[in-house]
């Protein structure tokens, strides 16, 4: 165990500056304090934003070709239902594959790159995104399906028009839970390379166990996380004004 | 892809050997894992279910009990590991804290879920018969409830013994030990030890599923499905299109035996 922290310093050992600076910083820095202010203010733009914007990059690259990829896959089996269990299956496995694992299992295969980071947190997303946008589909009755043919509508302006919309609301909760999924995952990607705000919590367990590094980047992801669903939510809300017409009934 | 081969010889290798720098073997260390996730299941049970029980009982304060889930899949365990790292430290309980923080949530809406939605007719034929609040929850409300309250603890588990897998880096011990180790077992070891953690993940699932098939009152079961079954949230979005326009979700119940709906339903329950 031991050993795999000493590996990762090696990979970390030129990023960014050392910190903490026993020399020249505040007491509260010395000390170990439980939470620096300063320090975060003064190394916010240096050290923290960069790696929320990784993170965040991580979490939309994943997320939207997870997406795409699940999308694709259930509009398939919503035609050819046959294609689900297999699907599923497929998914299940992926998803069932230890992330840290998979992490270090691409690295002799694709190498020390973005890539190794987002095959794995891709296929992650797939497993929750297509088994919601299926049932989604599914789930949309069949008189509102007759309805849709009964005023003219072939079975593509069905789909399109009809039934995905209908279908919004469960895939929207597949898409939240992926992304809250994807956000956590990516803090674990750090432990294979730095990157996103897990590097700062594994360079934090590099120098002396920083507390303030700590919790800053601990609360940064869970922040992200958080304001990232609420953002979802919203999304939701507008793309589906009917269910809120539903519930002030 | 030779790694992937050698894997299974490490694991063979070092199932009941001691592996090298360290006095545990794979063994001991699939058990360590399994007692680390065992302790924060039963912590997480021990809050969830109760509480769950009780506001699905009382039909109150739904928000929290459905959100709650929602918030607690919202946090990443490893930011929850950093902030509590400081109060703490690098310790078994740091770890099972953040496994905790994981795993109730599910139990609490599940729980909630499965006993809110037990139908007011037979709580009030339970009532009719002369049953005590107390009673109506344990002996009529709970064995209804208990193959979804099962669900929500499969479901957690197989997150918490994934997620058990971070101790590796923070002291808690199990085959985190190996896997977040590839300095000392090379990719094959790390890949080994995620066999044996895949195996753990599906051993779980298969004996909750099994429990889960125990306790369904005879009538309500329905063949045994391996795969991860859609959180009750998702079900309650998806009965909001029916909802949306009126007339339709009792059209469905109107014609029971039309074959088309039947097949309909049957291949919906395959995707669970």
């Amino acid at each position: 165990m031991t050993l795999g922290i000493v590996r990762a310093s090696v990979l970390y050992a030129d990023k960014g500056p050392k910190i903490p600076d026993f020399g020249k910083t505040s007491d509260c820095v010395k000390n170990n304090g439980s939470f620096c202010w300063a320090w975060f203010r003064h190394n916010w733009s240096s050290q923290f934003e960069p790696r929320l914007w990784e993170h965040i990059e991580l979490t939309v690259v994943s997320v939207g070709v997870g997406f795409v990829i699940a999308f694709v896959l259930a509009l398939l089996a919503y035609r050819a239902r046959w294609l689900a269990g297999p699907v599923t299956f497929v998914t299940s496995v992926l998803y069932t594959i230890p992330s840290l694992a998979a992490f270090l299992i691409l690295v002799p295969i694709t190498g020390l790159g973005r890539m190794t980071l987002y095959i794995p947190l891709t296929s992650y997303t797939l497993l929750i995104l297509f088994t919601n946008t299926l049932a989604g589909l599914t789930g949309v009755p069949d008189e509102i399906k007759d309805a849709a043919r009964g005023n003219g509508l072939t079975p593509m302006q069905s789909l399109w028009q009809v039934e995905l919309p209908l279908a919004i609301p469960t895939i929207m909760a597949g898409v939240r839970v992926a992304v809250v999924t994807i956000v956590s995952l990516a803090t674990i990607a750090a432990a294979v390379e730095p990157v996103g705000l897990g590097e700062r919590i594994f360079d934090a367990l590099n120098k002396g166990n920083f507390h303030t590094q700590f919790i800053a980047a601990g609360v940064l992801c869970v922040l992200l996380a958080l304001v990232a669903d609420g953002l979802l939510v919203l999304l939701q809300r507008v793309v589906t004004p009917w269910t809120r017409a539903r519930r002030t009934r | 892809m030779n790694d992937f081969v050698r894997a299974f010889h490490f694991v063979g290798d070092y199932w009941s050997h001691h592996l090298l720098g360290s006095n545990h073997s794979l063994a001991d260390l699939t058990v360590q894992h399994l007692v680390l996730s065992l302790k924060a299941m039963v912590i997480a049970v021990v809050i969830g279910v109760p509480l769950g029980m009780l506001l699905g009982h009382i039909h109150r304060f739904s928000f929290i009990a459905i959100n709650v889930s929602n918030l607690g899949r919202a946090l990443p365990s490893l930011g929850i590991i950093a902030i509590l790292l400081p109060y703490t430290g690098i310790s078994e309980t740091t770890v099972i804290i953040a496994l905790v923080v994981l795993a109730a949530p599910p139990i609490l809406t599940n729980t909630y879920v499965a006993i809110e939605q037990v139908e007011v007719g037979t709580v009030d034929a339970a009532r009719g018969l002369g049953m005590r609040p107390w009673e109506v929850l344990v002996k009529v409300e709970l064995p209804l409830a208990l193959p979804l309250i099962f669900a929500g603890i499969r479901t957690s588990t197989v997150f918490v013994v994934a997620t058990a897998t971070l101790s590796g880096f923070f002291g808690g011990g199990g085959l985190g030990d190996v896997i977040a180790n590839p300095a000392s077992f090379g990719t094959y070891g790390v890949i080994g030890a995620s066999y044996v953690l895949i195996v753990l993940a599906i051993l779980s699932q298969i004996v909750f599923l099994t429990i889960e098939y125990a306790v369904t009152p005879r009538a309500l079961r329905r063949p045994l499905r391996w795969a991860i079954r859609r959180a009750p949230r998702a079900r309650n979005v998806e009965a909001d299109p029916t909802r949306t326009h009126p007339g339709s979700g009792a059209g469905a119940d109107d014609h029971p035996d039309d074959p088309n709906r039947q097949l309909q339903l049957e291949q919906g329950s395959k995707i669970e």
